[in-house]
Order: structure tokens, then C-alpha cells, then sequence
């Protein structure tokens, strides 16, 4: 008896897993791509599967112009047009072939595409094969083209001349074209994202030193074993923030360049500032986008001090939560109205504001997905808190070499 | 046995766990020369922290309770819950933590670079923690009730309760301090009676524990049935009945029993006389006491083969165990992790020193628990049993708080890890609603099937999670760490067919499906092939399809092996070479 129960409450509960399981496929697919609503008209259906096949080629051809890009997207464009063979090259080499007469054909190649590629125009020319049995008589080229000219060209190769063929191949390079300059666009954000972090290193320069070195040789005489001790904080700190290469590192060494930026802002600033850090050992580990919290540190210690008469507490937590680690920086000062903070992360800078605030919010977007963005909790005159929830673990986010 | 203090020293470790793990040992100082770096988890209370997740049940309770019934044979639990951590030393520990990952399953993605691969390990992370949760909750239960006789469901929903909400409220905020609390907390109230009772039984003319012969009652005992059972007898009995033998009804009669099989129906008394040998529990098929039989041996070739099943599956299983391998990322660094683990061998083979004796004492001087069949129960009883008064009362007060210290680590332990990867990978979107969700249901289920689950020893339950655990991760995390043309659907394959089977005959056991003889010893024990099945499947697949070995697989190999300070992952930190 109890074992037909044990049986049946196993069986519930694999059947209750699956159940989130599907559940969960399918509400990741919804909003996506939506199903069709009847079938349509044979133009329509047409339509359809042209769109569909387009799109199949599209995501290889995302990465950019390479051998093996173009071979994952040779095949579904030569569906896409319907000839016996199509090859892809770039400005020097044949990338991809798909279809037969490879062996002979490959080699012509380049001669065929040498006048699109110097032109930029499409030219359908007589294949110049001897053999009389290979269907590959006909070559239409068309070019590639990107932001800087032409980036190579796409060869369809036909059993006859065909004005069709001509068309729909330029329009197909035309496509490909198009995704080859978003692909270009994509590299360009990563480029864009990387000058930003560069300039968040070059904004932490020239008053924080300023002002730190000011304060360090206001010891120098009075005090100077603290002197050297904040001479030594000065000069890790600046050796961290300035790494050459590496978009993460760990918490343990995050947190720790914050010390040290604390150690020298309270040299500034003395009893004012006052820092609470509370620190869950277990989330030292966790690997995160380089420089993220500093900012946010900055930031708090800045609203803190605004108000001149009476000091600031500066808290910083990071706690442990499953399979997250959450950090929080939290001050006690004037707080700042939450319309101006939502245009600072929207990325319209009204003077007065640094980029810190909404780089670190994109960089956390972008590696981690849109649910991990910064959580700010503030009002005027109520402090500010800012929380960042980070996984311990993400695909391909590694702490590199300092 | 005196409620009062056993109930007051269980609620002393409820709340002792649920104000350490919400409150934390706060980390609260300003800045001035403290440095969070020098701050991270040190590998001795890190291991603390592992062994007092790992120490369960089962350790605490079910070991003892195999030895009184069937002997030294059982020693071989401890052995292999020990030697675990060694395979995991030498072949995953640094390697492991090396890989960044946090659970079971982003090894998996890590390594395969493949969602699929990931999903289906997760599968098996919530199956295994499931399966280590149930006795868990079992357990719990058996050991309320014999603390006060409420209903044996009670215990395993109290700590469910507990564990759910501290788990869901923000979650375990020290969990590191809690868990190496619950470790000196077990060894100490496992420890501190056994001497008291050792000195009292050397006190007693030191008897020996007799395990080749039937038991030898020392007193006049009055044992109650719950359950009906068979029992055997090689010589004439004279007992007092109250109740049904053999379908004859009795009240306070004195009956001799003929050798043979005999029938007693549940809710009989037996009352020996001093000096009675005790009769043997017959074994049927579904009799939870039947589980270890074939390793206490008696037929040919069954005890060599469940003692091989029982080695491969506790020395390859730990590995595997998903509240394990997620201790590993506190580490600091892959060094730091290897060091971690030989502590935990250490603390871990000091404990397990321990259950052994309490079996043997309970040989001599409670062996009619194995009538009962709640030989789980001797840990408990035996203070009172040797000592008695108010000493007894204290002692075993002590052994029950430390019992449930046991159940409350490795059950919190299992329901984060287990949440967590309902939450990552099996419930549509993320968020904290979701965790509190997922806590629930990774409670909910193994205490559902507890209340319906035949019941069997703790220490054989636990066991099987440990098979199933062998046969699906050790083959991904050995082959996943040294051998480079291992292939998603090589692992994919490997993980269904090796941990797949092992599950389905181990739930197939558990639900008394398997027929008698060797098909229940295979079923029962089934890393023996289990194991090699997982490891062939994945070489096999994995060299049929060579196109699919992941393009990283020659960096993530050299992350996993080569030392973070070449890698580079690791900064060496200045301020200290300097000062």
C-alpha cells in the first residue's frame, strides 16, 4: 500500500516539474516570436517562408564576416534564392561554398568577384566552365558592403542567364549587407563600453588625487607614520583602479579598493564621515563587472558630505542570498529627487552628475540581463540606498589578471 | 525518559540556529586598518561549516542503528561517508571551485558550454536533494516522537517549518557560522555522553557485545509492537503475552514458543524474563529491516556485492551531493578549497569514531529495539537506559538537541541548494518571490512523501541518494575535470543512463517493486553498475560524437588546473607583502 502511495506521490511530483519546467519554456518564449494566426494565402505563405529563411541567416551573420560565420549562413541563403550553388568571400578569399562544382569552380572565384569588389556593382558574367554537364554556367556577383566600402561578395551560380536571379541576388547581398553593418554596430557598443570604462578610471583621477595627496601632506609632519600608511593606500588604490586590461574581479578585491578609498577620504574629511561595513565572508568570491561599486561609493560619500553642518554614515553590506549576493550602499544624506536620478540613468546628464551612476547601471544590464539592474531607493532630504543584486555565477564572467 | 529537558534542549537548538543564521555574527567596524580581503572564509571553519551540513541524520542516528541490528558489517557507512572526501580531495576539490562555479549545474554549463546539459543536471541536483531530504525529515520525526510521543509526522514537519522560514526570510545570513556551529554542537553531544556511558559500562564489569549469537536481554523487558512481525526462534521461549500470537489471543498468559517462525500481531507486548535471548526479526520483502540484511552477509556472493555497492556509491557519491559542492565556492581559491577538504576529512573521521560505539553499547544493552524496528532510536535511549536519573535525563537531552542540530543543518542546507536551482533553472522567472516559492516546494515534496513513504533506516535512505549521486555526477565531474574530448551529449547521455537507472531501481526499491533474492540486492544496491554504466555511456557517446566537444574546452581546462597565480585570477595582495 504505502509503496503504490510512495510511487504515486514520486510520479506527482516529477509531474509537478515538468509542469514549472514547461511552464517556464513557455513563458520565456512568449513575447517572442508570435505563432501565425491562420495560414494565409499561397503569396502570403510565400512571404512567410521567405521572412522565416531570412531570419535563419541572420543570427550567424551577426559575429561579422568570417570563414565560419559565412559557412553557417551559405546554406540557408542559398535556400533563400533558390540556385544551384552560392559562395561568400571577403575582399581576398573565398569564405564559404555551398552546393556542388566546388572543386572546379572554387578556384575562379576570386577573378569573378575581383571587378564587384572594385566597383561595388553587380555583374552577371558566363561561369567560363568547360564542362558540358555542370549546371553552374551562369555567375551573378554581387557586392558586401559595410560602413567603410565594400566588405566582400556574394556569388550565385545559375544554369542560364536570369534577369530574376540578378535581382534577388543583389537583394539578397543587400540583406546580408544590412547585417553585417549592425554587426559592425555591435562591435562598436563594445568598443563604446570599454572608452566607458576608461573614462571612469580617468574621472576617479584629478580631484580625488588632488585632493587625497592634499591631505596626505597635511600628516607628512605631524603625523607621519600615517602619512606612509596613507601613501601606501594611495598607492594601491591608484594601481587597482588603473589596470590596464579585464572587465571583472572579484568582490573581495572591489571591497577592498573601496577601504582604501575610505581610508583616504576620511583622512579628508575626518570625524565627518563615518563608515559601517558589513560583509557576509561567503560572497567575498563572487565575480563582478570591474570598478561597479566604486562609483556608488563616490557617489554616497559625495550626497553624504553635501550638507556641511553635520557629518555622514556611509554603510556598505553585501550579504549572502542562495545563488545571488546582494550589495547595498546606503548613506544619510540630502538624497536627490527621483525624476532628476531617473534622467541620470536614462543617460541624459543634467549638469552636476557624473556618468558613474548610469555606466555602472548599463554595465550591469549588459552582462548580467535587465532584472540586475541598479534598485535605488531615495527622496529629498531621505538618503539614498542603492542595491545590487549579482549572480555567483554567470557564463563566461571570469576575474582577470590585475 | 524526562520531556522536559530533551524538549527544552530542541528548542534551545531551534532557536539557536534561527537567531545565529537571521542575526549572523554581525561583521560591523568602521574603516581603520581592517582589511575584507583577510576576511574570507579560512579553511578550518569552512570545513566546520561542510561537515556540520554533511553530518545528517543519518551519521548522527542511523549508523548506530544499523549496528545494533545487523552488526560490525555496517562500519562500512562510516567508512565510506568519510572516504568520499577523499576521492573529492584528489580528483574535484581545487579543480572544482577553480571553475567558478557555484552549483552542480553551472559546472555543468561551465564546462559544456551547453543550456541543455545544465538543465538536465539540475533535474538530477533537485532529485538528489529531494531523496537526501526525505530521510531527513524521517528522521525527525522518529526521534520526536520517542522524545514525546507525538505523531511521527510531527518532528519532520517541524523542521520543515523551521527550515522554510528561516530559508525564505532572507535566507541563512551566516550560513558559514551556523553550520560550523551545528558541527562542534553534534561532535560535542555525541562525544560528552559516550564517556559517561563507556565509564558506566566499564562500572558494569565491561560485558561484551555478542553479535555472532542472538542478543541476550539483560533485565525483565516488556517490549511493545507497533508493527506486526515474524519472528524467528532456534530454541523454545518462554515469554508473557499481551495480545495475538500466531492468531491466537492472549492477556498477561505466559506462553512457551516453539523453534520456527512465529506470527506476532502489532500492538503485542512481549514481557521476557532477565537473561531471555532475544528472538531474531524474521525478513519478508518489504520489511524495512530487510534492507541491510544481504550486507550483514548469509547468502553466498549477496554481502561481497552490497558491500562493493555501498563503497563505490559513498566514495564516488559526496562528490555529487548538491549542498556539498556549493560550500566549495566559499573557498577563496582552489588551494584554499583542497585544504578545506582535508580538514573536513579530519573533523569528519573524528566524528564517525563515534556512532560505532553507541551501536555496540546498544547490543548490550537495548538490543530489543531491533524487535521494534526503530533501532534508529538507540542514540537516544541509552543514556537513560545505562544511567538513568537525572543524569540520564541531562544526557539524553543533549543527544536529542544534538540530533536535531543534525537534521536542521543538512535539511537547510539541502533546501537552499535544492531552492536554488528550482529558482534558476525550473520556475519560470527569478526574483525573491520566487526563491520563497521554490523553498517551499523543496520542502513541501520530501515531506509529502515522507508521510506516505514506506519507512526505512535513515542511514540506508541516505544511501541511495549517494548512489544516484555517484552514478550521474561523479562520471560529469571526474570526466568534466580531466579528460578534454568529453561532449555535451556524451555527459547528457552518461547523466540519463547512469543516474537515470540508479534512480529508477532505487525508487522502484523504496517503492517494494523489486522482487526478492539478487534482482532486490542489484536493485537496492545499484552503483555496482550504476557507476561503470554512466562512465561507459559518456566515454562512448562522447568519442561518437567528436564535432561536439566545446570550442573553450582547452581554456576552461587550463582555468580548472593550473594554479589561480599563474591564471592570474587571484591578485596578490600588496599591502600585505609589504607590511
Amino acid at each position: 500500500m504505502s509503496g503504490i502511495a510512495l510511487a504515486a506521490a514520486a510520479a506527482a511530483g516529477a509531474v509537478l516539474l515538468a509542469a514549472g519546467f514547461v511552464l517556464g519554456r513557455f513563458a520565456a518564449r512568449r513575447g517572442g516570436r508570435a505563432a501565425d494566426p491562420d495560414l494565409g494565402t499561397p503569396v502570403e505563405r510565400a512571404t512567410f517562408h521567405t521572412l522565416h529563411t531570412a531570419s535563419l541567416a541572420a543570427p550567424p551573420l551577426r559575429a561579422g564576416l568570417t570563414e565560419e560565420t559565412a559557412r553557417k549562413a551559405a546554406r540557408t541563403l542559398r535556400s533563400l534564392l533558390g540556385t544551384e550553388a552560392l559562395c561568400l568571400t571577403d575582399r581576398g578569399a573565398v569564405l564559404a561554398w555551398d552546393g556542388p562544382g566546388e572543386e572546379h569552380h572554387r578556384a575562379h572565384v576570386p577573378e569573378q568577384a575581383a571587378e564587384t569588389l572594385a566597383t561595388g556593382r553587380s555583374r552577371s558574367a558566363h561561369s567560363g566552365c568547360d564542362d558540358p554537364a555542370c549546371p553552374l554556367r551562369w555567375a551573378v556577383t554581387a557586392p558586401l558592403t559595410g560602413e567603410d566600402g565594400v566588405l566582400g561578395a556574394l556569388v550565385a551560380y545559375g544554369s542560364r542567364e536570369s534577369a530574376v536571379l540578378v535581382r534577388a541576388a543583389t537583394e539578397v547581398a543587400r540583406w546580408v549587407s544590412v547585417q553585417l553593418e549592425l554587426a559592425e554596430l555591435d562591435r562598436s557598443r563594445t568598443r563604446i563600453v570599454e572608452a566607458e570604462i576608461r573614462a571612469l578610471r580617468a574621472q576617479i583621477s584629478p580631484h580625488f588625487i588632488f585632493n587625497s595627496l592634499a591631505a596626505i601632506a597635511s600628516f607628512v609632519r605631524t603625523d607621519p607614520e600615517r602619512a606612509r600608511e596613507l601613501l601606501l593606500e594611495f598607492a594601491d588604490f591608484t594601481r587597482y583602479s588603473f589596470r590596464k586590461h579585464g572587465e571583472f574581479a572579484q568582490l573581495a578585491d572591489e571591497l577592498r579598493s573601496i577601504e582604501q578609498y575610505l581610508a583616504l577620504a576620511g583622512a579628508r574629511f575626518g570625524d565627518r564621515l563615518k563608515v559601517t561595513l558589513q560583509i557576509a565572508p561567503e560572497v567575498l568570491p563572487v565575480t563582478l563587472p570591474f570598478l561597479c561599486l566604486q562609483p556608488l561609493v563616490e557617489n554616497a560619500v559625495k550626497h553624504g558630505l553635501q550638507d556641511r553642518e553635520r557629518g555622514c554614515r556611509v554603510t556598505i553590506a553585501a550579504r549572502d542570498a542562495g545563488a545571488e549576493a546582494v550589495v547595498t550602499v546606503e548613506d544619510d544624506g540630502i538624497g536627490m529627487d527621483p525624476e532628476l536620478l531617473r534622467a541620470v540613468l536614462r543617460g541624459e546628464h543634467p549638469a552636476g552628475s557624473g556618468i558613474g551612476l548610469s555606466n555602472v547601471d548599463e554595465r550591469l544590464r549588459q552582462v548580467y540581463g535587465a532584472e540586475h539592474g541598479l534598485v535605488i531607493e531615495t527622496g529629498v532630504g531621505a538618503g539614498m540606498k542603492v542595491t545590487v543584486r549579482v549572480p555567483k555565477y554567470r557564463p563566461g564572467v571570469h576575474p582577470s589578471a590585475p | 525518559m524526562n520531556q522536559t529537558y530533551a524538549v527544552a534542549a530542541v528548542t534551545a537548538v531551534v532557536l539557536a540556529t534561527v537567531l545565529i543564521g537571521a542575526l549572523g555574527l554581525r561583521v560591523s567596524r568602521t574603516t581603520s586598518d581592517f582589511y575584507v580581503a583577510s576576511r574570507t572564509v579560512r579553511p578550518g571553519l569552512n570545513a566546520a561549516a561542510i561537515s556540520g551540513e554533511y553530518l545528517s541524520a543519518a551519521s548522527f542516528l542511523g549508523i548506530a542503528g544499523l549496528v545494533l541490528v545487523q552488526g560490525p558489517a555496517m562500519l562500512w557507512y562510516p567508512v565510506g561517508y568519510t572516504a568520499g572526501y577523499l576521492v573529492l580531495l584528489v580528483l574535484v576539490a581545487a579543480p572544482l571551485r577553480r571553475s567558478g562555479a557555484y552549483t552542480l549545474s553551472d559546472f555543468a554549463e561551465a564546462r559544456l558550454e551547453s543550456p541543455q546539459a545544465r538543465r538536465l543536471a539540475s533535474l538530477f541536483v533537485v532529485g538528489i536533494g529531494w531523496l537526501y531530504l526525505l530521510p531527513q525529515l524521517q528522521g525527525a520525526g522518529l526521534t520526536l516522537e520517542i522524545l514525546t510521543g507525538a505523531p511521527d509526522w510531527v518532528g519532520g514537519l517541524l523542521v520543515a517549518l523551521v527550515v522554510t522560514g528561516t530559508v525564505a526570510a532572507g535566507g541563512m545570513r551566516s550560513i558559514t557560522f551556523v553550520q560550523a556551529f551545528q558541527y562542534w554542537l553534534k561532535l560535542t553531544a555525541l562525544l560528552v555522553p559516550v564517556l559517561f556511558l563507556l565509564a558506566a559500562w566499564y562500572g558494569d564489569g565491561a560485558p561484551r557485545a555478542r553479535f555472532d549469537a542472538p542478543a541476550v536481554l539483560r533485565g525483565h523487558t516488556v517490549v511493545k509492537l507497533a508493527d506486526t512481525v515474524r519472528i524467528g526462534l532456534d530454541a523454545p521461549l518462554t515469554v508473557t503475552v499481551t495480545g495475538s500470537v500466531d492468531s491466537v489471543a492472549y492477556t498477561d498468559r505466559t506462553v512457551t514458543l516453539a523453534p520456527g517462525t512465529h506470527h506476532v500481531q502489532g500492538g503485542t507486548s512481549l514481557a521476557f524474563a532477565p537473561g531471555a535471548p532475544l528472538p531474531d526479526r524474521a525478513a519478508t520483502g518489504s520489511d524495512p529491516l530487510g534492507w541491510s540484511q544481504p550486507l550483514a552477509g548469509g547468502r553466498d556472493g549477496h554481502q561481497l556485492y552490497a558491500t562493493y555497492g555501498l563503497i563505490l556509491a559513498t566514495f564516488l557519491g559526496t562528490m555529487g551531493l548538491p549542498h556539498v559542492a556549493v560550500r566549495f565556492y566559499t573557498s577563496p581559491h582552489g588551494r584554499a578549497a583542497r585544504r578545506t577538504t582535508l580538514v573536513v576529512l579530519g573533523l569528519v573521521g573524528a566524528f564517525y569514531l563515534l556512532p560505532g560505539l553507541y551501536g555496540a553499547l546498544g547490543r548490550i544493552y537495548a538490543p530489543e529495539l531491533a524487535l521494534t524496528g526503530s533501532a534508529d532510536a538507540a542514540v537516544l535511549v541509552l543514556p537513560d537506559r545505562i544511567l538513568g536519573g537525572l543524569l540520564g535525563d541531562l544526557l539524553g537531552a543533549l543527544l536529542a538537541a544534538g540530533a536535531f542540530a543534525a537534521f536542521l543543518s543538512t535539511a537547510s542546507g539541502l533546501t537552499m541548494s535544492v531552492a536554488g536551482v528550482l529558482t534558476q533553472d525550473v520556475l519560470p522567472s527569478r526574483g525573491v518571490r520566487h526563491f520563497r516559492l521554490a523553498t517551499l516546494l523543496a520542502t513541501a515534496v520530501p515531506l509529502a512523501v515522507g508521510v506516505v513513504a514506506s519507512k526505512v533506516p535513515v542511514a540506508d535512505a541516505v544511501g541511495l541518494a549517494f548512489a544516484v549521486s555517484a552514478s550521474s555526477f561523479c562520471p560529469l565531474l571526474v570526466l568534466g575535470i580531466w579528460w578534454r574530448r568529453l561532449t555535451p551529449p556524451g555527459a547528457m547521455a552518461g547523466l540519463l543512463l547512469g543516474g537515470g537507472s540508479a534512480l529508477a531501481a532505487v525508487m522502484a526499491t523504496r517503492a517494494g517493486l523489486a522482487p526478492g533474492g539478487w534482482p532486490h540486492t542489484l536493485m537496492a544496491w545499484p552503483a555496482v553498475w550504476s557507476v561503470p554504466l554512466g562512465f561507459l555511456t559518456m566515454v562512448l557517446v562522447s568519442l561518437a560524437t567528436p564535432r561536439r566537444i566545446p570550442p573553450g574546452t582547452p581554456a576552461i581546462l587550463a582555468r580548472l588546473h593550473l594554479p589561480e597565480e599563474i591564471t592570474g585570477t587571484v591578485p596578490v595582495p600588496v599591502q600585505e607583502v609589504r607590511r
